[in-house]
């Protein structure tokens, strides 16, 4: 019973981040219709901003994580602005392709940067667990667990409250009606693929420092990124967030109880099952932002 | 392409040994007809149904497993153990193209991705039977009537008589009935089911030939480098081979096999110049510059050009 409710406490920690990813890659997979395949390696940016500001530049955790953030953003923006605007139309295999292309520069430009050895971030927490009744926590854990939270609520908050939210929920119901109502189609793409992007460089650098930062850990992110989408459905924001936890539980529980090799191969699993047997996800009647 | 083009391409690849200075050279070309094998293979699906694999580097994993364990570990023979190989990546193939049937775009690019996950998990974690990231060294060079075929010249020429099997089994496809087929699933999947074409069926079909030219691919490379190890599964072969199909020309019998040879002694002639990493670099941003300035790839703008020369 301890053991179940470690490994539960373990699985949200990694679950709130996998939402974080999964949110970032729900929005722009949803509204954009493009099959982001570069989302994990602005996961790897995070980690390795994070890494720079930490153990480089030495500044406070909550800067880096900031950096992080709006480098992820940054660069998202960019890439929609210079890679996708000009396809915009064409098939979602041609920017598919596109996509590909970035994510193997991007995973080999961070090879050649930072070289293949994994990077241990340093982080200002003591490394003491607390310990809650049954369950211990490392305070690392906890704090990106609580971080994680907040960016999930300021995530809904940004698409329910503001108007930018507005115009991207209206674009993802219909493109067309928008346009004519004067939703700016092109900056509203811009500003989805930066907030995805900067969504998926704040979980690298949360969840960097709980683990290593290395050029290759965005492909297993890309991966999980897209089952919690397809777990919780295209465009769903509460199914990324719901499906993003369920995923990092029965990570963790498979880990637990069955074998620690095949812990990465839930998510393949999970992606398999679902297209197959609820393709529009979990918790969806139908796909819909909000 | 001509027939007297086909003739000298055949002449050319032939006589080849005769005119390549070292076995280096020999070794550049063994790999590129492998590749051109493995290019092939993913062509069938990518440019003749439309649908991409990004779990082609399984079926090729699983032949190079397979041949390699059925003569390391049951002494069997290279060639029951090479037809075993492609049955098998066949059969993978079987099971994916069944698990994607309604799956299109996307979703079949992702239930091929976790498909080439898992199976690589499984190559890791097994250790009893695949000795685990070791790999199993000393899988042994084929023979053909008694005679081993550990010169590389030798293995040259049965790389090449696959490659041409390879060619010939796909130009005998899509030119048939079935290739007919496979380009209405990829134009116009409603309109080809709506005038009676088991789009499904032939989805299926593709997958399973094409896994299993990939597993014949697997197989020559287990035995041409004899040692294989978790590494087949790497994502970069299945990123080379989509190179190499965008790049030569999707959709063409030849693009596939400019693509595997421009693609392998290109890397091995700047392999001097620029280390692995910037030449993945590279193959990134080439992928993304021929979506934007060569969309259709090499052979199909060539035959543009000459097409407008000639009116």
């Amino acid at each position: 019973m301890e053991q179940l409710l470690q490994h539960l406490v373990n699985g949200l920690v990694l679950g709130g981040t996998y939402a974080l990813l999964g949110i970032g890659l729900t929005l722009i997979f949803g509204l954009m219709n493009v099959v982001n395949f570069a989302h994990g390696e602005f996961y790897t940016l995070g980690a390795y901003v994070a890494f720079a500001g930490l153990a480089l530049a030495g500044v406070n955790f909550f800067v880096a994580l900031l950096m992080a953030i709006a480098a992820g953003a940054v660069l998202g923006w960019l890439c929609e602005v210079t890679l996708l605007r000009p396809l915009r139309g064409e098939s979602i295999d041609t920017t598919m392709l596109v996509m590909i292309g970035l994510w193997i520069a991007m995973q080999n430009g961070e090879l050649l940067i930072w070289s293949g050895v994994a990077k241990s971030i340093p982080h200002p927490f003591p490394t003491a667990p607390l310990v809650l009744g049954p369950v211990a926590i490392a305070p690392l854990r906890l704090f990106v667990l609580l971080l994680a939270a907040a960016l999930i609520a300021a995530s809904w908050l940004l698409i329910q409250k503001t108007k930018l939210g507005r115009a991207m929920r209206a674009t993802f119901q219909d493109r067309d009606t928008a346009a004519l109502m004067g939703v700016g189609i092109g900056r509203i793409h811009a500003a989805t693929f930066a907030f995805g992007s900067g969504l998926a460089a704040a979980a690298g650098a949360l969840l960097g420092p709980v683990f290593l930062a290395y050029p290759s850990m965005g492909d297993l992110a890309s991966l999980k990124a897209f089952s919690v989408v397809i777990l919780g459905g295209l465009g769903n924001l509460p199914g990324a967030t719901i499906g993003g936890l369920l995923l990092g539980i029965v990570e963790e529980l498979g880990a637990g109880y069955i074998s620690s090799g095949y812990r990465d191969a839930v998510g393949f699993v999970i992606i398999i099952l679902v297209l197959l047997f609820r393709p529009s996800g979990l918790f969806a009647r139908q796909e819909r932002i909000a | 392409m001509t027939r007297a083009g086909g003739f000298i391409v055949a002449a050319a690849a032939l006589t080849l040994p005769l005119w390549l200075a070292s076995a280096y050279h020999v070794h550049v070309a063994i790999m590129a007809a492998i590749f051109g094998v493995l290019a092939l293979s993913l062509n069938l699906l990518l440019g003749f149904t439309g649908q991409l694999s990004l779990g082609h580097a399984a079926f090729f994993g699983i032949g190079a497993y397979t041949s390699a364990l059925l003569t390391l570990k049951t002494e069997w023979p290279f060639w029951p153990a090479l037809a075993a190989a492609v049955a098998l990546a066949g059969a993978a193939g079987w099971l994916i193209g069944r698990l994607a049937l309604k799956l299109r775009g996307a979703y079949f690019v992702l239930v091929t991705i976790s498909f080439a996950g898992v199976i690589s998990l499984v190559s890791v974690n097994w250790i009893e039977l695949t000795n685990g990231p070791l790999g199993l060294p000393g899988v042994p060079a084929p023979e053909l009537f008694g005679w081993s075929l550990r010169s590389k010249t030798a293995y040259y020429y049965l790389v090449l008589a696959a490659l041409a099997l390879s060619y010939l089994v796909c130009a005998r496809l899509v030119r048939s009935r079935i290739g007919r087929a496979f380009v209405a699933l990829r134009e116009n999947e409603a309109l080809a089911e709506s005038i009676g074409v088991d789009v499904t069926h032939y989805l299926v079909l593709a997958t399973v030939v094409s896994a299993a030219i990939a597993g014949l691919g697997g197989s020559l490379y287990a035995h041409y480098t004899r040692f294989v190890s978790p590494e087949v599964f790497l994502f970069s072969y299945t990123v080379t081979m989509v190179i190499m199909v965008v790049a030569g020309g999707k959709g063409t019998l030849a693009g596939p096999l400019v693509g595997a040879v421009l693609f392998t002694v290109l890397p091995e002639t700047l392999r001097a110049a620029a280390s692995w990493q910037w030449q993945m670099l590279a193959y990134g941003v080439l992928l993304v510059l021929l979506v934007f300035f060569l969309p259709r790839g090499i052979v199909p703008a060539l035959q543009a050009l000459r097409g407008r020369g000639a009116s």
